[in-house]
This record gives structure tokens, sequence and C-alpha cells, in this order.
């Protein structure tokens, strides 16, 4: 059955659908109604809600119950993000899961609380110091936010290891229905290396240190292998009307739903443009997108930003082809219209080398 | 066939919650549907705005720079919102809040007094009702049983005798536009 | 034969790695025979802080997390929330808890948070070496204040068991020193009452043990025991600060 709801009220829902018990947070616009919502249904739920004093607090209490083996999430905006950092550099490096919502604004600094999508270098880079990743997931509607929020949960259980779902402000406030899954039972899982108390064990140590060199070598290695698996193992992307595209358009977020409105409305006037949309961020679907270029002959890549995935895809496309760029910044979405105009701009071929080649 | 409208006035003009009932009588006819809010600072006491669409097939973008349609609840809603309408579009003016004239002669215009036909039925809040049955009137995009089903929902049990109060504004703002049928944009 | 002494069960065997006349070792010690007394050691999870002390989790022999620097409280929130009927404490020195930790240890406390944390006050940065911390006093030399503290500059040595004591979430703070054994048997009793406040849900509890560093404070470890009576205790004198329900 389907259901109306607000993209972060169905995060806070998939979560406790997912058999998360356990939510630390802390106050910022525009990702409010995921801990407000919390606030009501976790301790419905016999779970754990709690504000914490600050972003720094919050993830520091997402990696404590982590270890004590509980399926746990938080929730912020760039700004807090920033400041969640360095402890997404600790869970990753203690190799604890936990699932963390970003529902990006404008930047820098206190930028803006309007949406934006400039958070990709932070979010598929690592984020903190050392050397890691993170798999970040990228929902476009309410119903991906809760499929992916429910994802991340499995994800991170998986692969012992922190997951990013990176959204921004339209997709927070938006609604739209909604089919929720089944909700799981609040199972922690198999986690024989959680700190439980070493009862009937020998005791667990849950560390990121390790001042031997050598000792720090081996972990970074075996860090490395289970990133390589992630690489192989979680790729997803949509295509959309790329089998006969001339240009492809790669946009993911709010920003590929109005890349998809734009690639409508020039189908109509007899332009072969298609979408490319990365679902994960990183690992980023290169294999997909390579594969979305049959008859292309541009890329055109759409972001609300000054242009951060448009690395990525330059590095997939490999100097192949030409890879075009379009952002807005500061809170604003570029319009379909803007967009068709960039397409249409691309076909007039004599232009192409005024136009900012990204 | 895509209904896009942008619904705009005061916060407490029960904007957000017009837009919501729309999104929600789609969802109850299995269309696909969207609302999205304008939010920011202005979000306590000032202006109010959302964009709900409904659709037969999959909404590419819920962000729709230039809307079908409009509903506009008071005077500075007219003034900002006026000119997103798509050339052709719709624009329901709140005459009784909004005092002077729409300016553009490319658009279907019509004026229903909202807060009158509300304050006549002797409920003020109301008033959004009255236009949304304009809005319904004009465009079909969802039934008034299915908006009526979806208020239903959100009224707790004490409140439900307000049911009829709200079938009353929407029919009495239907008939309110079918009168004037597409008159205004000429004046 | 009666043994008269051996190693508490919640100890490892392992040989720690502090410098010598560091009391790190007897206040391990005496948190291992706390856990081993009140027979909690298989229900316990420590968590270490960022400082000399990091390595505890090598030397006792209970399920244990590595926190980042100043964020053990929040850390030890997380686990209790989630295994409310184990016993949680952090173990944190006065760089981690009084300088980059203050926030999670007043809202720890603020909030009642059942657990106990073990504040070891040895008024100086150690595992860094020899800077100038909140705790450091008036006129003491350090590595980053070479000319002795300058409160004009610096500011004042914070206390802060008698701030945390001003917050209603604090059941049970007092201050101890390990300076002789007389001191040292007063304050594993009061490590043994601020477990045994958490162990019966009564609500936040800290120690605060002043301790010494006479490799930083370039002292030998009989004078830096001397230098700790001496300096140390007029400053941070020795008091049950707060016990609310009278434990």
């Amino acid at each position: 059955m389907r259901t109306l709801m607000k993209g972060n009220e169905a995060i806070g829902e998939a979560a406790v659908r997912a058999g998360c018990r356990c939510f630390f947070g802390y106050p910022i616009t525009p990702q409010n109604e995921i801990p407000e919502y919390l606030s009501g249904r976790l301790p419905e739920a016999g779970g754990v809600f709690l504000q914490a004093e600050s972003e720094i607090a919050a993830i520091n209490m997402v990696f404590g119950a982590a270890g004590a083996g509980a399926r746990v999430m938080t929730s912020s905006s760039g700004p807090g993000i920033s400041l969640k950092q360095e402890g997404i550099s600790f869970l990753a490096g203690a190799e604890l899961p936990c699932v963390i919502v970003n529902i990006m604004r404008g930047g820098p600094g206190l930028g803006s609380i309007q949406p934006g999508q400039a958070d990709y270098f932070q979010a598929t880079r690592g984020g903190g110091h050392g050397d890691y990743r993170t798999i970040v997931l990228a929902p476009c509607s309410v119903q991906e936010m809760v499929d992916f929020t429910y994802w991340a949960f499995e994800l991170a259980d998986r692969y012992r290891s922190p997951v990013l779902v990176l959204a921004d402000g339209v997709l927070g406030q938006l609604m739209e229905p909604v089919t929720l899954p089944p909700e799981l039972k609040p199972d922690n899982g198999n986690k024989p290396w959680a700190t439980t108390g070493c009862r009937g064990r020998k005791r667990n140590v849950i560390k990121s240190l390790y001042l031997n060199p050598e000792e720090l070598e081996a972990h970074n290695k075996k860090l490395q292998e289970k990133f390589g698996l992630m690489q192989r193992e979680v790729n997803r992307a949509e295509k959309y009307r790329v089998e006969d595209a001339e240009t492809v358009l790669v946009a993911f977020g709010i920003s590929a739903r109005i890349s998809m409105a734009a690639v409508e409305a020039v189908r109509e006037e007899g332009i072969k443009a298609g979408l490319l949309r990365p679902i994960t961020l990183w690992p980023f679907p290169e294999g997909i997108l390579q594969s979305s270029l049959p008859k292309a002959k541009k890329v055109l890549v759409v972001e609300m930003s000054a242009g951060q995935m448009v690395e990525d895809v330059k590095l997939t496309v490999s100097g192949k082809l030409p890879v075009y760029f379009y952002g807005r910044t500061g809170g604003l979405l570029p319009s379909a219209e803007e967009i068709q105009t960039q397409i249409k701009l691309l076909e007039v071929k004599v232009s192409e080398r005024s136009l900012c080649q990204a | 066939m895509q209904h896009e409208v942008l619904v705009a006035g005061f916060g407490g003009q029960g904007v957000l919650l017009t837009g919501q009932l729309l999104a929600y009588g789609g969802l109850l006819e299995n269309k696909e549907v969207t609302w999205f809010p304008s939010y920011g600072p202005e979000m306590r006491g000032g202006t109010a705005n959302c964009i709900v669409i409904v659709s037969g097939k999959r909404i590419a973008s819920p962000v729709v720079e230039r809307p079908g349609a409009a509903l506009v609840f008071n005077q500075p809603s007219l003034l900002k919102f006026e000119a997103k309408v798509k050339p052709g579009g719709l624009l329901l003016v709140n005459s009784a809040l909004a005092t002077q004239l729409p300016e553009r002669k490319d658009l279907y215009t019509y004026l229903v007094p909202a807060n009158e036909v509300a304050q006549s039925l002797g409920q003020i809040l109301v008033a959004n009702m009255v236009m949304l049955g304009a809005y319904l009137e004009l465009t079909g995009a969802v039934t008034f049983s299915s908006v009526l089903k979806a208020l239903e929902k959100t009224l707790s049990e004490q409140r439900r005798h307000l049911l009829s109060v709200n079938r009353e504004a929407m029919e009495q703002g239907a008939q309110l536009v079918s009168q004037q049928a597409r008159k205004y944009h000429t004046r | 034969m009666n043994a008269v002494f051996a190693r508490p069960r919640a100890m490892t065997e392992q040989k720690t790695h502090y410098c010598p006349g560091c009391t790190h070792g007897i206040i391990h010690r005496m948190v291992a025979e706390v856990i081993d007394e009140l027979g909690i050691r298989e229900d316990t999870v420590g968590v270490a802080p960022v400082g000399c002390a990091v390595f505890l989790y090598n030397y006792l022999d209970i399920d244990m997390q590595e926190s980042a620097h100043g964020r053990a409280p929040a850390v030890a929130t997380g686990i209790k929330r989630v295994l409310p009927d184990r016993i949680v404490f952090t173990y944190q020195g006065d760089g981690d808890l009084a300088s980059i930790g203050t926030a999670e240890i007043i809202h720890a406390a603020a909030r009642g948070e059942n657990i106990t944390t073990v504040f070891v006050n040895n008024a100086i940065y150690g595992m860094t070496g020899g800077q100038m911390a909140p705790t450091t006093l008036p006129g003491q030399f350090t590595s980053t204040s070479k000319a002795g503290r300058n409160t004009q500059s610096a500011g004042f040595p914070i206390r802060v068991s008698e701030m945390l004591a001003t917050l209603e979430g604090a059941t049970y703070i007092s201050r101890v020193s390990v300076h002789n054994p007389a001191h040292v048997i007063r304050a594993k009793k009061a490590l043994l009452k601020a477990f045994t406040v958490q162990k019966q849900g009564l609500g936040f509890s800290m120690v605060e043990v002043l301790s010494t560093c006479p490799t930083n404070w370039g002292l030998k470890p009989t004078e830096a025991l001397a230098w700790l009576e001496e300096k140390m205790i007029p400053y941070y004198p020795l008091d049950e600060v707060k016990n609310r329900l009278e434990v």
C-alpha cells in the first residue's frame, strides 16, 4: 500500500523498519524532520533516541553504539557532517557499521539552508583523515530515500563500514507516495566482535590505533581489500533512454530528476539525449557509465555544485568523448529549461569549443 | 496529463495543507504525485508556498520553474508568482485579499473571493478549500471526493464534523468559477 | 599458605608502558580490583581515552573501546544506551576530559548518564611531551609555558569536579589522590562508590584522581609525589565533592 510521506520522515521510518533502534543527532536544517520523527517513533518501538550536545558527540555516540553491536544511525547536513568527519574516520578505521544521512545544503561555511550537492567530494573521498572510503548512496525520490536507507543498513553490516545516504534539501522536504518495506526485527545481527561484556569469551577490543608501522600497514591493506570488494560488488545506476542517445547527461539525486525532465523535453524536439543516473556515488558505477555511451558523442554532467562528480565522469570516459559541465550553486536548482538550453548549445557543433568544456 | 500547480499565501492560510490534500487525493486515485514546499527562514508566520504535481505517469522533476497553474491566496503572492505561471496557464486569485488585478493577458485568470465565501459559511478557515474547489472544477486534477477522503483522514475524531463545511466551501468555489468562464483574462 | 597479594583477575599479564613513578599503574590496578570486587568483569565495557592511558585496553582484561580524543563520554553514552544492564566507564586524562572533551563530559553529567568516569589529573599533557594542560597550575613550567603558566594570557586551571558538581545529573563526584598509601586506600573506596552508584542505576559518577607525571614535570618520582601533595592539593582540594544520594 502506498502512503504519502516527506523524504526526511521516510528515512526515519525506513531506519526503524531496517531494525535500527538507535539514533543520535543534533538539529540542523534541512534535515530536522528525521530526528523529530524518530524522537517519537524510536521510543515507541523500544529504541533509543538521543539529541546530543553536538554533531561531534552524536557521531561518537554512534561509535559507541555500533561497537556495542547496535544498528545505529545519525543524520545531519553539510556543516554538521563536516563536524562528524573525525568520527567517521574512526568508524572506518575501527570497522564499525552505521548509517549516516547527509541532507545537503548550500556551502561552503554556513552557506545556506537551500539544497545543494557540493558535499560530493567530502562523501566520496572519505571525508576525514586517512585512507578510507565509505559507500555512498544517492536517492532521487522519496521511495529511494526509503529503499536506500534500508539497503544502507544491510551494506553497513555486510562490510562492517559506515554507509552514507547522500540526499539534499529538496528530497528531504519533498512528499511523494512510498511503499514501505517489511519491518525487520530489531536484530543487531551476529557480531562476535562487539563489545558487550566478555561473558564466556575472550575480551573484545575496538580500536584504530596501531603504533607499529608494519601492523598499521597490514591493517590498511586489509581495509583496502575491503574497499576493493565493495567496488566489485556495489555498483548501481539508472539508465534512461541512453541506447540511441548522442548526448548523455550524467546527474544524481534531484539534479537527475530535473535532467530527466530536460531529456524528455528535448526528445520531443527530436534531439537524441539520454541520462545516466549514478546511484552508488562511491563506488562510482564506472562500468555502467561506460556501457551507457554506445552512440554518445558527448557527455553533459549536471550538478548543484561547481563541478565535482564531473571529475569521476572524466576519469571514466577517459578522454574518449568530450565531457561538459553545467552546474548551479548557492542553493539554487538548475531548471529543466536551462539544461535544455545547454543540450541544444552542444548540438551546435561549432560552438562546442566556446562552451565551458569541463 | 500532468497537473502542476503552485499554491502560495501567508503562513496560516492553509497553503501547505491545500497542496497536501491535492497530493493525497491524487494518491488515493493511484496517480503519481509530488508535493514540494518552499522552506526557509520565513517558515514561521511569513509567506508559504508549495508546488504540487499530479500525473498519470512517473514524474520526472518535482521542481517546476513555470507551473501550469497557480493558486494565490494574497497580494504578495500575486506579485511574486504571477510572472511564474506558464503562458496559457491558469491563475486563481483570492480576490478578498489580493486587491490588485493580475496584469498578464496570456493567462486564464479567475478572481475568487475565497475569504468572503468562507465567512458566509461561518468558518473562515475553509477559504483555502474554496480556492481548491475552484481549481479542481477547472482542471479535474483529482475528484472532490478524493480530496474529502484525504481530508477525513487528516481530521481528528472531534473535528470530523468540519467535513461538511469543507465540502460546501469547495462546491461554492467551483460554482464561482464555472459562472465566470475565462472572462477575466481579457479585462 | 595464603596469598596476600595477587594480580587482579581483571588485569592482563602485560607489563605497562608507563614511565617510572607514574601513578597510572596504581589507578589501573584499583579499577581492576573494584571490577573484581563487584564481580562485573564480564559485564563491563571500558572506554579508553587519547593520551598516555590509550593502551588501557592492553592492561585490563575486559571488553574495551578506544575513543577519539575527548569523546569517551559520548562513546560510553552510545554503549550504555544500547546495553543499559552493563557497567560502562571511561578513563580519561586532564587534556582529554578538561580541554578537548569538555562538552562531552559536561553533557554526559548533565544527562545523568549512568556511567562512571575515572578522571586522572596530572596537570600536564603527558603523551605529547609535557605541554600546558587546562589543569596546569599557575606558574607551572611546561613545554608550552616555558616561563611558567601566565594566568593573564593562559587563564586559570579548571576545577572540573566542582564544576560538574553543580549539575543536577551528577550523582557522585569525588576528588582523591594517590601520593601515599593512605590516600590510595581512600581513592579505592571512592572508585568503589562510583561504580556502585552506576550498578544501582543512580546516575553519573566520577572520581578525579590527582596523579603524577615525573617525566614531564622534570622531577624524580619521590619529588613528584611531594610536589603533588604540596602544590596540587592546595589548588585541587581532596573531598567528596558531591554525594547526592549519600551512597
